[in-house]
């Protein structure tokens, strides 16, 4: 158990904003920066019309997660994999699939809390009242936990791969979308179920992902 | 194919030189005897468990040397300090792993797998970059380990001394 502390520690330290153990390079701080940007940005290109801004708002923090959840995705693996953390690992007997768990957790906890706090900001540039922004913080919840387990297992996947950065952006997408489709979807009509579909698609990602996350790390090292 | 036919057998306080010139298959001898990397064919039977000395460090790179080294140090449950001094980094403790030197690096590596208290000591081209003094303690030290009923092999291009160290040539079992 301890082991597993030690490593989520370790993970949480290069993941979450603005550690001191990433070197003070902000760690996914840049994410929720972008976040916000985004949610500046688009009243300015939309127009300054209030109803259109608050139908809207919901599906755009939905986008502007799905791409701040992507940004950290390149440092999630491949570092750790280039330098032998991966082979140690295992010769001490901790398998790929629990560190990849660990790293699921810990990458969600980077960038979906952070997230859900900066929504709040974001719907007030947006003008979305305070019952949409309860259904899209209930969405968020139910589906961010999936998209950091298809961040990690894209991350995992593309590990051993040269282009592996550009590659991955364009795979998680589409794997993401049935998670955007509940998620965002809640704010359409029958939010309740949606909500509770987006969860279960979290659920089943979260349980898919040390697995495949594992097998694509090993299967890099045989390579 | 590398190599094919390679038999060997290490009991409590044996130790193994791999030599034999670049590019014949000695890391790859090494990686499959740590079971990171499968035989074509073959069986590999161990017990006990293993530590891995090759050229990654495993180590972050932007932490200090104690920081990175105490990760490891909670894991495998040694003293933090544990081998530091003797191996000549008790200074750079503060110093971010990304400014060490070539043979710091390989020190700092060294001082990581020693605190994994394994019995069985796999060293890939543990010599490079070290200086002279460096390739003596390594030998002082891997002597030890092996005395003390260890196991070591050491894939090196480089010669490797201490008694009772066997040699094979892996150039023999090439493809």
């Amino acid at each position: 158990m301890s082991t597993v502390w030690q490593i989520l520690r370790r993970d949480l330290a290069r993941l979450l904003p603005g550690s001191p153990r990433a070197g003070g390079r902000g760690g996914t701080l840049l994410p929720l920066l972008f976040f916000l940007a985004v949610a500046t940005i688009y009243p300015m290109a939309v127009g300054p019309d209030a109803p259109l801004l608050a139908r809207t708002g919901g599906g755009v923090i939905w986008v502007a997660a799905l791409l701040a959840a992507i940004l950290p995705l390149d440092r999630l693996v491949a570092p750790d994999l280039e330098q032998g953390f991966f082979d140690q690992w295992a010769l001490r007997g901790i398998s790929e699939e629990a560190v990849i768990a660990i790293r699921t957790l810990a990458h969600w906890l980077s960038f979906g809390p952070p997230l859900m706090i900066a929504a709040i900001p974001a719907s007030a540039l947006l003008g979305i009242d305070g019952a949409t922004l309860r259904i899209v913080e209930l969405g968020l919840l139910a589906g961010t936990p999936g998209l950091a387990a298809i961040g990690v297992t894209i991350a995992a996947l593309t590990a051993g791969l040269r282009t592996g950065a550009a590659l991955s952006g364009l795979l998680l997408i589409p794997l993401a979308v049935p998670l955007l489709i509940f998620g965002a979807g809640a704010l359409a009509g029958d939010s309740g179920s949606a909500i509770a579909l987006a969860g279960a698609i979290s659920l089943v990602l979260v349980a898919i992902a040390p697995f495949a996350g594992g097998a694509a790390i090993r299967a890099s090292r045989e390579g | 194919m590398l190599f094919s036919g390679v038999s060997l057998a290490l009991e409590a306080g044996g130790a193994l030189h791999v030599a034999g010139p670049n590019g014949i298959g000695k890391s790859s001898l090494l990686r499959i005897l740590a079971g990171l990397a499968r035989p074509f064919s073959g069986e590999l039977t161990r017990q006990g468990n293993l530590s891995l000395l090759d050229e990654r460090l495993a180590l972050d790179e932007h932490q200090p040397l104690g920081k990175a080294l105490g990760f490891w140090c909670r894991i495998d449950g040694c003293a933090p300090a544990a081998h530091t001094e003797l191996l000549g980094l008790d200074d750079l403790l503060d110093v971010p792993v990304r400014y060490l030197s070539t043979g710091q690096r390989k020190r700092a590596a060294l001082a990581r797998m020693i605190g994994q208290q394994s019995p069985i000591w796999l060293l890939d081209e543990p010599l490079n970059g070290l200086d002279a003094e460096g390739v003596s303690l390594l030998e002082t030290l891997t002597h030890d380990h092996c005395t003390h009923g260890g196991i070591a092999v050491i894939a090196s291009h480089q010669p490797f001394r201490f008694d009772g160290l066997e040699t094979i040539q892996l150039a023999d079992f090439a493809q």
